[in-house]
């Protein structure tokens, strides 16, 4: 059974989807859309828009593929629904009716993993939900706390599956169990199968980021990977023992390799022996790849381990403000005079008694990806962009940075120019807060719904 | 011994979790890897980055990929939404890593030079 990779986060290439239904025979279409950062996005947008608040990207993608999808029997799974599941679901059935699909397909919904309207129950219970990194408890941030979601796993996309869904919507789905569920649903895999879940699981990370195996984004060789423009997204054939092969339609762009592959299993790891999911823990240090040529690299030796008590939950909290500001400097001794208006703007915020956590200068061009390891600037250097952020809980203080910076044009140091895009916006930030909760608390309100189109 | 930079030896791919950024190092010629194992000690990748890593740099290994994995904690400005950073995401702390330079046999610096940059004379 084959699973196509449909998007890797919010804001992916919007023709991949349309390419993986078109291009050749594919069982389901996965479409991941969250990230850390992502959710606490979502959660603005749904607090200035109570119908806001989930990939809105992923219902006129729908709309297009809706009647394929139907005519073939390729079912979707993706977490779309961010922190508005039930909105998401609401607008996809819609989008069916108007793509034609009425009486031909159904919408499974799952939710559930939104605890936000439960925390204080939640703590009152003893669930202190103390952040991972520091092990404070929640309790110190509790009235900033703007959402908070567990990460579920595979259950119920494939009670949703068993229910006859075609187009299965969540939210906080891990990345990865939007690839396994369905593979666990197909081969019909027990619980407890813990090998051949990890397997699983590790073709959910391959798929998890779109193209980031199948050539984009790789660094081996890069200038010679081809055709970019037409890259093929990911497919994963899973055969019931558990091993599968990476590959890709034919006739599409870029290129899979064991070392694009090996990139990609990379990406975002930790200790590669423990990669924690819902419902296994597996071990990538086990992982063995073949690379069968023609854009096929296999992947097989996979083990695992039960999984936890617990489950993660991601919160997101209020802490202040930021803004980015940033002009552009020419030659001659364009990275000195960059530095020189830094270091006028920093008196000026100074003399106006400005409060901030934070002042944090780059100069784009120079050293704002490698910092330190850059070294000095040389005095040749033909044009250097100053960068300046700020972060302060004072909302006044970041208001009054961003006046502060087109006034250097005209009274700090020369040959400046890149302003034209207006005043920096001031950001309201959302603090991750990422923390363990024991899985029963969140199984218990799991539900799962299916909707006819 | 030969002093060689990385980018020749390895390609990288980096991500984020929180305010900890992890890039993982994988060898271009397998027969690579225990030479890589024995320099990139997490000593020797914490001193490289200095004051970029605020917290400590674990190292974990994959033979089975020629690969090593560090994590470098407290790398990205708070991460997520909280960074001021440019790369808040930690997407090229990768390229950052290939900046370091090694000790090798002088035939391991010879087969490897000029490995991990655009071939002369190419054009996109």
């Amino acid at each position: 059974m084959r699973v196509a990779s449909g998007q890797g986060f919010w804001g992916d290439d919007l023709e991949a989807p349309v390419r993986q239904v078109e291009g050749g025979p594919i069982d389901y279409l996965m479409l991941d859309y969250l990230a850390e950062v992502t959710m606490s996005i979502m959660q603005k947008q749904r607090a200035r828009d109570p119908e806001a608040g989930y990939a809105r990207d992923f219902v006129p993608l729908m709309e297009r593929v809706f009647p394929a999808c139907a005519e073939r029997g390729i079912r979707v799974v993706t977490n779309a629904g961010g922190v508005n599941p039930v909105g998401c679901a609401e607008a996809l059935v819609e989008a069916g009716r108007r793509a034609g699909v009425a009486g031909r397909a159904k919408v499974g919904l799952v939710t559930g993993d939104d605890l936000m309207d439960r925390l204080d129950e939640l703590l009152e219970a003893g669930h202190a939900l103390e952040n991972m990194e520091t092990g404070e408890p929640l309790s110190t941030v509790r009235d900033r706390v703007q959402s908070a979601n567990a990460y579920i796993g595979a259950a119920p996309i494939v009670e949703a599956l068993s229910l006859g869904a075609d187009v299965i919507v969540t939210g906080r789905s891990t990345d990865t169990a939007l690839t396994y569920a369905p593979i666990i649903h197909e081969h019909g895999w027990a619980v407890d199968d813990h090998d051949r879940i990890a397997s699983g699981v590790v073709a959910g990370h391959i798929n998890e980021c779109g193209a980031q195996c199948t050539g984009g984004n790789c660094m081996i060789d890069w200038w010679e990977i081809p055709d970019l423009a037409t890259v093929g997204f990911p497919i994963v054939e899973v055969a019931a023992d558990g091993t599968f092969v990476v590959t890709k339609h034919d006739g599409t762009g870029g290129r899979i390799t064991r070392a694009s592959v090996t990139e990609q299993i990379l990406y975002e790891m930790g200790d590669p022996t423990t990669y924690i999911t819902p419902d296994v823990v597996a071990d990538f240090s086990t992982i063995e790849l073949d690379d069968l040529g023609g854009d096929r690299v296999r992947v097989h030796g996979v083990k695992g381990r039960a999984a936890t008590d617990f489950l993660k939950v991601s919160i997101a909290y209020s802490s202040g403000w930021k803004a980015v500001g940033t002009l552009m400097y020419s030659w001659p001794d364009a990275a000195a005079k960059a530095r020189s208006a830094d270091r006028i703007l920093r008196e000026r915020m100074d003399r106006l008694g400005l409060s901030f956590d934070e002042v944090r200068t780059e100069l784009v061009g120079w050293d704002s990806t490698h910092g330190m390891l850059a070294g000095d600037p040389p005095s040749d250097l033909p044009e250097v962009q100053l960068r300046v952020g700020v972060r302060s809980e004072d909302r006044a203080s970041v208001e009054r940075f961003t006046r502060e910076i087109a006034p250097l044009v005209l009274t700090g140091p020369p040959s400046v120019t890149g302003f034209a895009g207006g005043r920096p916006r001031v950001q309201e930030i959302m603090a991750y807060w990422p923390a363990l909760i024991r899985r029963e608390a969140v199984e218990s309100h799991l539900a799962v719904e299916v909707r006819e189109v | 011994m030969t002093r060689v930079a990385l980018v020749d030896l390895a390609h990288a791919r980096s991500g984020d979790k929180g305010d900890t950024a992890n890039v993982g190092v994988i060898a271009y010629d397998p027969a690579h890897y225990d030479l890589l194992r024995e320099r990139l000690t997490p000593e020797r990748v914490k001193e490289h980055f200095g004051p970029m890593v605020k917290g400590a740099v674990e190292r974990f290994e994959l033979p089975n990929l020629g690969a090593l994995n560090f994590l470098l904690h407290g790398a990205l400005g708070g991460g997520g939404t909280m960074s001021l950073m440019n790369d808040a995401q930690g997407k090229v702390f990768s390229t950052g890593l290939l900046r370091m330079e090694i000790d090798v046999p002088a035939d391991v610096a010879e087969a490897v030079a000029g490995r991990g940059r655009v071939p002369e004379g190419w054009s996109p």
